[in-house]
């Protein structure tokens, strides 16, 4: 099957993300005949940097250059994408803040398929395009296949595609005129930053990750001896910080920080993928956790089937015998 | 504000032990324990947040069969005045184009203002909210965690990468999806149960939702999942037995080794 593969470029301060080149390598995977073309859109100097270093991978890119493009408004991009697009288009984007937000009402617009979150690709089959996904936090995976006759939008999760290497060398083609004129019913105002919190978890190098399967914020305290006992720090999974046990600035993972500890110890904490792409740099990871088939042991290199609040009390008074 | 809220009954994550049943056909169904979806449960309160300030009511939609009744229940039960379930085996093997499309329906019922769902469900597609306000042609966005109602817009936070706050303006009509940690959603005691127990909950099928049942259900949907599976993976960890204190023994040695004690 023949088809227009598009790939959108996630970029900031003139530098294309990581994702433009897994992108390109998830397009080569699924269709290794097709040409893909990268679809960058923004303003000034910056995009032209990023137009030219996106052009050393793949072999089009459409450039889009409108003062209201300077952030990335999937409300503004939606409209441009369905009217510039030949119909039938698979268009990847990454499985971000940005492709969440614009990915679904996309494949409405466009009348496409929606493959969100895809981890692998199985082959195209007729009209059938065959991915691999993951369901229940990522304790099960699926086979899903979309009907992609009229075209499929596919976002893909950061990591599950290795990057492409650049070889390509791709002709900008300038379509800014196509964008002019754009407006949303959602005007983006500002971005406030995280706040950073009072310690810095980013340059600790043994980290003491603490999870939901904490269970109750009394035993909190039990995470904290142990962490005292090591001489090591306390972080966290998301679930913890939306229930204000502790500070925002303590989350490991996609919304959160990303840290390059030379040990992590996750504690309760399942294993989701916004959480361990927060984790950087290959640390050991030690997982205790009670569900065996937790996601977590699949990235640990040591793990421990037990309950918490059996085993942190031992292990903090092992420890602390031990030195 | 009329604000409509989408949930779902999912099996809770957190709790189970998922396993594939019946050759991939299905999860095993037995002794799972459901509940909301976690995001639901944010939006929920959010919106129940909102109308106590600006007035109004929330609604409460599921899809689903009789079981899912005690999820509304529940939702209810955290202050919305009304619940609605859409049920009919013509909505079976939906994708999340034919969910929206339900949703849709029901939507258009009423002139709701404001339309929530969760950023995303057991699946972790995160669908639904995006597709139903391309459906709606409603203003839409993602991954909300702050609504701030300004007459005829919105003040919206997005939570983007690191955890950074994107913050736009919205027009009302809109479908925002909800984050999770935007509020912390009330505790659900027993008697918030009972004070919702005997409200009635209208139960519409596809006819009353004048909902084309050419196109939702198995039938209609362009993506089908063909079979659950367990990756062939690497290794995996090296898993430590024996007694508490013998595990924690090993732990020690391999934290010394390592350098985890500093
Ligand atoms: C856009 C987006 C961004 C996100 N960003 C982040 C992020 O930056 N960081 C992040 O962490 N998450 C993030 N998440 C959430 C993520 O998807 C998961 O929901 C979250 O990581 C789960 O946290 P957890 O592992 O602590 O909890 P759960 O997934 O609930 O896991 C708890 C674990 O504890 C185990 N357990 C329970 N009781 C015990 C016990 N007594 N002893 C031992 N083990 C026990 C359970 O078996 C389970 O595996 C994000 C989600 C979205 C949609």
């Amino acid at each position: 099957m023949a088809a227009n593969v598009f790939a959108l470029i996630a970029h900031a301060a003139g530098k294309a993300d990581d994702s433009a080149l897994e992108l390109l390598s998830a397009a080569k995977s699924l269709f290794p005949e097709a040409a893909p073309t990268a679809l960058v859109l923004g303003s000034g100097p910056g995009l032209k940097a990023v137009a030219q270093e996106v052009a050393a991978s793949f072999p089009e890119v459409w450039s889009f250059d409108q003062e209201t493009l300077a952030y990335p408004n999937a409300e503004l991009i939606r409209p441009l994408l369905v009217k510039v697009l030949p119909a039938g288009s698979i268009v990847i984007l990454p499985h971000s803040t940005l492709g969440i937000d614009l990915g679904p009402g996309l494949s409405v617009k466009l009348g496409a398929a929606y493959l969100p979150d895809v981890v692998g690709f199985d082959g195209v089959e007729g009209t059938q395009l065959k991915v691999v996904r993951q369901e229940f936090a990522g304790q099960v995976s699926a086979h899903v296949q979309g009907d992609v006759s009229k075209g499929a939008v596919v976002t893909v999760r950061s990591g599950a595609f290795a990057p492409a290497s650049p070889s390509a060398v791709g002709t900008v083609i300038d379509k800014s005129p196509e964008a002019a004129g754009l407006s949303a019913r959602r005007r983006f105002v500002e971005v406030v930053q995280a706040e950073a919190g009072d310690v810095d978890i980013t340059r600790e190098e043994v980290l003491v990750a603490v999870g939901r399967g904490i269970g109750e914020q009394d035993n909190l305290s039990l995470v904290d001896d142990l962490a005292e006992a090591m001489g090591a720090t306390v972080c966290c999974s998301r679930p913890i910080v939306d229930a204000k046990w502790l500070e925002k600035g303590r989350q490991v993972g996609t919304s959160g920080q990303t840290v390059k500890p030379k040990i992590y110890l996750a504690l309760g904490i399942s294993g989701a993928f916004q959480h361990l792409g927060g984790l950087k740099g290959s640390p050991f990871i030690v997982a205790v956790n009670k569900n065996p088939k937790a996601p977590i042991f699949q990235a640990a290199q040591v793990g421990v089937v037990a309950d918490l609040v059996e085993l942190l009390p031992e292990l903090t008074e092992q420890i602390q015998k031990a030195r | 504000m009329e604000i409509l809220v989408c949930v779902k009954r999912v099996p809770d994550s957190a709790e189970n032990e998922i396993s594939v049943a019946s050759g991939g056909a299905d999860i095993s169904r037995e002794d799972l324990v459901y509940a909301v979806n976690e995001w639901d449960n944010y939006a929920v309160e959010e919106a129940i947040q909102i109308v106590e300030r600006e007035g109004g009511s929330v609604t409460v939609v599921a899809l689903g069969d009789s079981d899912t009744e005690e999820v509304v229940r529940r939702e209810m039960a955290m202050g919305a005045e009304a619940g609605l379930m859409l049920v009919d085996d013509a909505f079976a093997g939906s994708d999340g184009l034919g969910v929206a499309t339900i949703l849709k329906a029901a939507a258009e019922k009423k002139s709701y203002d404001l339309i929530l769902t969760g950023a995303q469900a057991d699946d972790g597609a995160a669908q639904v909210g995006g597709m139903l306000a391309a459906l709606l042609d409603r203003p839409y966005a993602s991954l909300v965690n702050k609504v701030e109602v300004n007459g005829p817009t919105l003040r919206i936070g997005r939570e983007i990468e690191g955890g950074s706050q994107e913050l736009s303006d919205i027009d009302l009509p809109c479908v925002l999806s909800i984050q999770t940690g935007i509020n912390e959603p009330r505790y659900v005691g027993l008697r918030g149960i009972r004070k919702v127990a005997s409200v009635e909950i209208p139960v519409l099928d596809g006819a009353a939702l004048g909902v084309d049942a050419a196109a939702v259900g198995q039938a209609a949907a362009k993506v089908r999942r063909v079979d659950y599976f367990v990756p062939a993976v690497g290794a995996g960890a090296d898993m430590l037995t024996g007694s508490t204190k013998e595990v924690a023994a090993q732990l020690v040695d391999l934290l010394k080794a390592k350098g985890g004690l500093n």
